[in-house]
């Protein structure tokens, strides 16, 4: 099979079964990316106008801590949607993200992706239910790891 | 008198499943700041060292106190045993103070193990928690001696921190072999770790395996296995191809003293190793 952007979208799991009218919409909206390692993809309080959808390589997420630099809190990986921020207002980061490797990419312009959810209800519909589940992961991972589930008591 | 009072100690050991069998320390090696894998040889010349990936023994410290260990060493080596554990109440803390020469009991093995030989030619998935990895590496050197009859084989491992990981320089060795997939994640990590940072469970969504064809194998605490199955069912792994090693207070490792009763069953001899559908019912249960 050739490996057109609309193939390698539609064999992801984050848009399986999405019909074939709203998947070559998200295709228009989508472009693929390089970055070397260290590349900032996201930086804290910017305009959250974009989602990644990584192909390879590893992206950690990142907060600045005062007198502790920044301070990885995940790491995004291979076939992992990276970044939720451009669906919810003020549409702005709330971490940093920067490559750890060298970091392929599928670039997702949110923007453009808003305003065709604001018209296309069943597109903003899917998306979300999507996005949901990608948040409730990262939810569930977040609240084992504050549990400290390896320490003394585990 | 001497020999026949050793002979009868000898005839009792064999006999008698309570009675320990007396090993030597012969090393003590520090894992992490509070992990130390033991190494013990059996002082009867004639004893040869035989477990299944998964078994535990129960060691004790003389006058201190029995404890139930997995056996973490290599299955192949018949001369010596090895344990890891963690200091963490007063048998463990006194193990991890063992000198060269110290005697230790042991009992055992005993338990169910880990289903590897009878599942050959199978993809592995292999999930594991911070001194969860203990009792899989038995696994691993049992599936590296015999890399050919195994298809894919992923390890998937979750500690605290960088320092917290156990057997760091063979975790590299196999992850540079390119016939095993060792995937470490770390719950917190500083500036300086370039390695993944989360909990071990959503590596489980892009580990590269086939789901109709993998067994997967989980230690660690039981919260993060319930997520693990999840995990590896919403991938498609079937529940009965789902294993886990489930940890109760074991006291006699007889199934005589029900310390360790879980549900229907008693960990020490049902388990430690059980099929995950055959404990879906009671699993995660808070009064089980």
């Amino acid at each position: 099979m050739i490996h057109t952007l609309e193939n390698v979208i539609r064999e992801h799991p984050f848009f399986r079964d999405l019909p074939d009218h709203l998947l070559e919409i998200i295709t228009g909206c989508a472009k693929n990316v390089e970055f070397p390692e260290g590349q900032v993809l996201l930086q804290e309080g910017d305009p959250a106008n974009e989602f990644y959808f990584i192909r390879k390589g590893l992206v950690s997420v990142e907060l600045l801590i005062p007198n502790r630099g920044p301070t990885t809190v995940q790491t995004i990986g291979e076939g992992e949607i990276l970044g939720w921020s451009w669906v919810s207002p003020p549409y702005r980061w709330h971490f940093n993200a920067r490559t750890l490797e060298s970091t392929r990419a599928l670039v997702f312009d949110g923007k453009c992706l808003r305003t065709k959810c604001e018209q296309d209800y069943q597109l903003g519909y899917e998306l979300l239910k999507r996005f949901a589940t990608v948040i409730t992961g990262r939810l569930d991972a977040t609240r084992l790891q504050l549990m400290d589930i390896y320490g003394q008591h585990s | 008198m001497a020999n026949i009072l050793e002979q009868e100690v000898s005839e009792q050991v064999a006999t008698d499943p309570m009675v320990p069998q007396l090993f030597r320390t012969e090393r003590l090696k520090h894992e992490t700041d509070d992990t130390f894998t033991m190494s013990l040889v059996p002082t009867n010349e004639n004893c040869r060292i035989s477990f299944l990936p998964g078994q535990f023994n129960m060691l004790y410290i003389f006058g201190v106190g029995e404890v139930p260990i997995s056996i973490s060493g290599d299955p192949a080596i018949t001369s010596a045993l090895e344990h890891t554990t963690r200091s963490v109440g007063m048998v463990t803390k006194r193990m991890g103070l063992l000198k060269p020469g110290e005697l230790v009991g042991v009992r055992g093995p005993y338990g169910t193990h880990w289903p590897v030989s009878e599942n050959e030619g199978r993809d592995f998935v292999i999930v594991s928690g911070g001194i969860g990895l203990a009792p899989l590496r038995p696994v691993l050197y049992h599936m590296m001696a015999q890399r050919e009859k195994y298809r894919k084989i992923v390890l998937l491992y979750g500690a605290r921190t960088p320092e917290d990981i156990l057997y760091k320089r063979e975790l590299e060795r196999w992850r540079g072999k390119f016939d095993l997939e060792v995937q470490v994640t770390v719950d917190r990590a500083a500036s300086g770790w370039r390695g993944n940072v989360g909990v071990v469970t959503p590596l489980v969504a892009r580990a590269p395996f086939n789901p109709a064809n993998t067994v997967a194998l989980l230690c660690g605490p039981e919260v993060m296995m319930r997520f693990a199955v999840m995990d590896l069912q919403k991938r498609g792994v079937p529940a009965e191809r789902i294993y886990l090693s489930m940890e109760r207070n074991m006291k006699c490792a007889l199934g005589y003293c029900g310390h360790c009763q879980y549900g229907p069953t008693f960990v020490c001899k049902d388990g430690p190793v059980f099929r995950f559908d055959t404990i879906a019912s009671i699993f995660g249960k808070g009064e089980i």
